[in-house]
């Protein structure tokens, strides 16, 4: 169960018009690394971790939600005003002629969202590796994104995702500390 | 505190086309030092945490564009 609060995690604002940056950051999208990979990821893997750690995978799954969200945000301000023949100069005449302005599951190359992105080996040290690793490649994502554009405000929300990804992977990282430490001893800090 | 990024000299090859980039780079954030985050470390104000996007300044790594390098950096 969830409880849904209409405001995004943090805003997302757009200063300038560049539907082709809209192409690219359907990456974070649809894509392997993207938002909603790493949601249903973690919410799928809480059955088959152990206790302590299910709490983790719901916090962390939700908040990829509320990313998906910040991205969708992005993707629909920067083509909301474009025209057909705007779309197809900045690269996206494919996608307007299968889907309009709407968004999709797709990543940067137009491949569409596939399950085969996400692992679910039921070994708690094998997917926590998975987690901390897709939190790294979703974080390098956000810099080649950042990389290439030059809208201080895209740039401005991009960067609370990259650094959201860095909190994760330390988060998982603590996770697997957690599964090593041997059962019923005291931990000292 | 380490650095959020190294730098590297790759080899430039005598007859290469395009201009050579001499100086590489890459990120090592601070997840891959800090460990088990110990107790107590000190805390960002709520609001300056909600925009940073982490309570915690020893996890903060803010992220430039490495083609553009800011004059400190340089």
């Amino acid at each position: 169960m969830w409880i849904y609060e209409k405001k995004l995690q943090y805003p997302v604002k757009v200063s300038k018009c560049d539907p082709m940056m809209a192409k690219f950051l359907i990456e974070q999208y649809g894509g392997a690394d993207g938002e909603l990979a790493a949601a249903l990821r973690y919410l799928n893997q809480r059955y088959t971790i152990p206790d302590k750690i299910i709490g983790l995978l719901t916090d962390i799954g939700t908040e990829e939600f509320a990313h998906l969200e910040m991205i969708a945000t992005m993707v629909y301000k920067l083509t909301k005003d474009a025209t057909a023949e705007e779309m197809k100069e900045a690269g996206l005449g494919a996608h307007y002629a299968d889907h309009d302005k709407a968004l999709f599951y797709h990543n940067a190359a137009g491949a569409p969202f596939t399950a085969t992105y996400i692992q679910a080996k039921g070994d708690p040290i094998t997917d926590l590796y998975e987690d901390i690793a897709a939190e790294e490649k979703a974080r390098a994502t956000y810099q080649w994104l950042i990389n290439m554009s030059d809208d201080p405000d895209i740039i401005d929300s991009l960067s609370f995702l990259r650094e959201r990804e860095i909190v994760h992977s330390q988060r998982f990282r603590e996770a697997v500390e957690i599964l090593k430490e041997d059962q019923g001893r005291k931990k000292v800090f | 505190m380490p650095t959020n990024r190294k730098y590297y000299r790759p080899y430039i090859g005598p007859c290469d086309p395009c201009p050579p980039i001499r100086v590489k780079s890459y990120e090592t954030p601070p997840q891959l030092y800090l460990g088990f985050q110990p107790y107590g470390l000190k805390q960002f104000d709520p609001s300056t945490a909600l925009r940073k996007g982490t309570l915690w300044p020893a996890l903060y790594a803010p992220y430039t564009n490495p083609y553009e390098p800011r004059e400190e950096e340089e």
